[in-house]
């Protein structure tokens, strides 16, 4: 094809080609070298790799059920897409992994109707981690708590444990996974809070997925910083933990229900 | 009293290679089922993400608890000075090691991932129940072969009854453990009790000693050793006390969490319309494992025939197994109340009784559990002098009528 540029290009000198040329490089080099400091600056609010995560920090979710749509799952596709989870079985297996369901509440007195997700509660005093006999289940100084899938031997006691029904076991070969979220047959795994996300300095998949749909039902943050609106929401409205009589201090807070 | 000899059995009869081969069979199917479940995972069993421990713990924990109980008898000789227990005392420790063996082999080749056993006797965490209870178990084994050592060989002797209560007490903290890892359950409604850790004492009080009888009448018929009717007496009377203080155990559990109103809903799912769970508690736990041993045993002339001593054994622990069943999966089975003075409903199953069916290969590795403890029976008492080659009353008890 001809081109308007290349009849210009033909007749230009040949110093103006090696200048071009020359600027061309030295723009790109500066793009690569400056790239990655523009992404750090991008992710200010995320944790360096080489530093430890602090117990300054303790993340946390603030859920209003009263904005959480009846029959919505977006939250719960999102959390399976984004952690290479097989979409539950229809109908549902008891069988499938399950790290965040949507719980459909009836009052038994008043008959009144509520609407929430359900995952794993993050606890401050986890009673997965107290019966844990290897360890392999633990919680993050930044109150996150994980499943170390090398040091799991698959005994089930912490599902055992859990008030919450929120550990899953896998009971077959898993495919398709995230590279991102290493998980595996014969291992107990729950909610990880994104945290592969979280330390990018990115939101947890089911809080970027509800807001997107347009409910904002779901506040991530860290509850230690009296700044964030997690924890100014939770000063000023009454919020609640599921099994409070457990005292295990959930970092996962529910308000409107 | 004559001096009592102990002997290998001979070992060399059809009838014990034909039981050596039905025996090894099962645990050869076991061990099967075991490479089964590992390679396609736990999705060829019952088991599920409600229901996570299923019919091989039933096996385990029995097994487990039995273990403790079968080491009673020694306990009586050695620690409360028995004599006429004596005799019957390296049979009793070598049966606890056994129980023990074939519970831990089935608790361990159920895990998600058993070829990382060397992670659990590596990575410790001190809080867990779980961890203590490996320290148990291992200190178990060890304190049970340092008193069978003490028991057979002569020069040890003396440190026999130091040795027998070590393993007395230790017996005692180990299946206060083994009930305590339901008992700190604080999630669950059928757990979260400090009765369970005693409760699980004295089944296993009752558990043990049915094994160890059933276990010397097998095996004193049919190596043709004379077996007298003053030990299994003794043996039987003693027996029906721990049948009656488990029943106990049973009421009183029942009848405190009838008293808790926030307990109703459990209750009536286990005494009243859990199916099978219910089925198992009132035909299986108490009127089988319970009422019907009491009733032969209680009665002099009932308890002294054989057949009806082997059959009160065979119900105990068949009531064990039951209880063991409605203990693991119906206390799994009932939902948990997350959400008090709601009902909820989900795709995850909230709110709703949990279903499981045990699968054959789940049942098989429970009951290859079985066939590794009497394998780990019938090789030792053919290669070390476990049994007298007497028990006729007139060996070990000197007042016995001739």
């Amino acid at each position: 094809m001809n081109h308007p540029h290349q009849d210009q290009k033909n007749s230009s000198p040949a110093v103006d080609e090696h200048r071009r040329n020359f600027i061309g490089g030295s723009a790109a080099l500066a793009g690569i070298t400056l790239a990655p400091s523009v992404m750090v600056y991008g992710l200010a609010h995320s944790k360096p790799n080489d530093e430890p995560v602090t117990n300054k920090v303790r993340w946390g979710l603030l859920i209003d059920a009263s904005k959480c749509a009846e029959g919505c799952t977006d939250c719960v596709t999102a959390c399976f897409t984004e952690n290479g989870i097989h979409l539950p079985s229809i109908p549902p297996k008891e069988t499938d992994p399950q790290w965040i369901r949507k719980v459909e509440l009836k009052d038994t007195r008043t008959a009144r109707t509520q609407s929430l997700p359900v995952m794993c509660q993050h606890c401050e005093e986890p009673p997965c981690v107290d019966v844990c006999p290897t360890g392999a289940s633990f919680k993050r100084a930044d109150g996150i708590v994980l499943v170390d899938k090398h040091i799991c031997i698959g005994c089930r006691y912490c599902v055992m444990a859990c008030p919450y029904k929120a550990r899953s076991f896998i009971h077959e070969a898993l495919t398709d996974q995230n590279p991102d979220v290493p998980r595996g047959k014969g291992v107990v795994e729950s909610c990880t809070l994104c945290v592969h996300r979280v330390d990018r300095g990115e939101q947890p998949a089911c809080v970027e997925a509800c807001s997107a749909a347009g409910h904002e039902a779901i506040i991530f943050g860290d509850l230690n910083d009296a700044n964030s609106e997690i924890a100014k929401r939770v000063t000023t409205r009454a919020s609640v933990q599921l099994r409070a009589d457990l005292a295990l201090n959930p970092g996962i807070r529910y308000e409107g229900f | 009293m004559a001096s009592i000899t102990f002997r290998e059995i001979e070992g060399t009869s059809p009838r014990y290679w034909f039981l050596a081969g039905l025996i090894g069979l099962f645990a050869a199917l076991g061990l099967g089922a075991a490479y089964y479940m590992e390679h396609h995972g736990h999705i060829v069993t019952g088991m599920n993400n409600s229901v996570v421990w299923g019919m091989p713990h039933v096996f385990a924990v029995f097994l487990i608890v039995a273990a403790s109980g079968a080491l009673n008898v020694a306990s009586i000789a050695s620690v409360f000075g028995k004599v006429m227990y004596k005799p019957l005392a390296p049979l009793s420790g070598l049966l606890a090691i056994a129980l023990l063996g074939g519970g831990l082999t089935v608790l361990m080749l159920d895990l998600g991932r058993p070829d990382r056993l060397i992670v659990a006797m590596t990575y410790y965490n001190f809080k867990s129940v779980f961890a203590w209870n490996v320290a148990l178990y291992t200190g178990f084994f060890t304190i049970v072969a340092v008193y069978l050592w003490t028991m057979m060989e002569r020069r040890m002797n003396v440190y026999s009854k130091a040795a027998g209560m070590a393993a007395f007490v230790w017996r005692l903290i180990l299946t206060t453990g083994t009930g305590s890892i339901f008992g700190f359950l604080v999630a669950r409604d059928a757990y979260n009790s400090a009765l369970l850790a005693p409760m699980f004492v004295i089944l296993s009080f009752a558990y043990g000693l049915a094994i160890y009888l059933l276990v010397v009448i097998a095996a004193y018929t049919w190596s043709g050793r004379p077996l007298g009717d003053a030990v299994l007496n003794r043996l039987g009377r003693l027996l029906s006390v721990f049948v009656a203080a488990a029943l106990y155990f049973a009421f009183v559990f029942h009848l405190t969490n009838l008293y808790f109103t926030k307990q109703h809903e459990v209750e009536k799912f286990i005494l009243l319309n859990g199916g099978i769970y219910t089925t198992l508690f009132w035909l299986g736990q108490i009127i089988i494992g319970g009422i019907v041993p009491m009733l032969i045993l209680f009665n002099p002339k009932l308890r002294a025939a054989r057949g009806l001593l082997v059959a009160a054994c065979l119900t105990i622990i068949i009531g064990g197994l039951s209880q063991m069943y409605v203990t693991i999966i119906g206390g799994q089975a009932f939902p948990l109340d997350i959400f008090p003075g709601w009902q909820a409903r989900s795709a995850f199953f909230d709110g709703v009784v949990h279903q499981y069916t045990p699968s054959l290969p789940e049942i098989m590795l429970g009951v290859g559990g079985v066939a590794i403890a009497l394998t780990i029976v019938i090789f030792g008492i053919k290669v070390l002098r476990f049994l007298p080659e007497s028990l006729a009353d007139s060996a070990v008890d000197p007042h016995a009528k001739a």
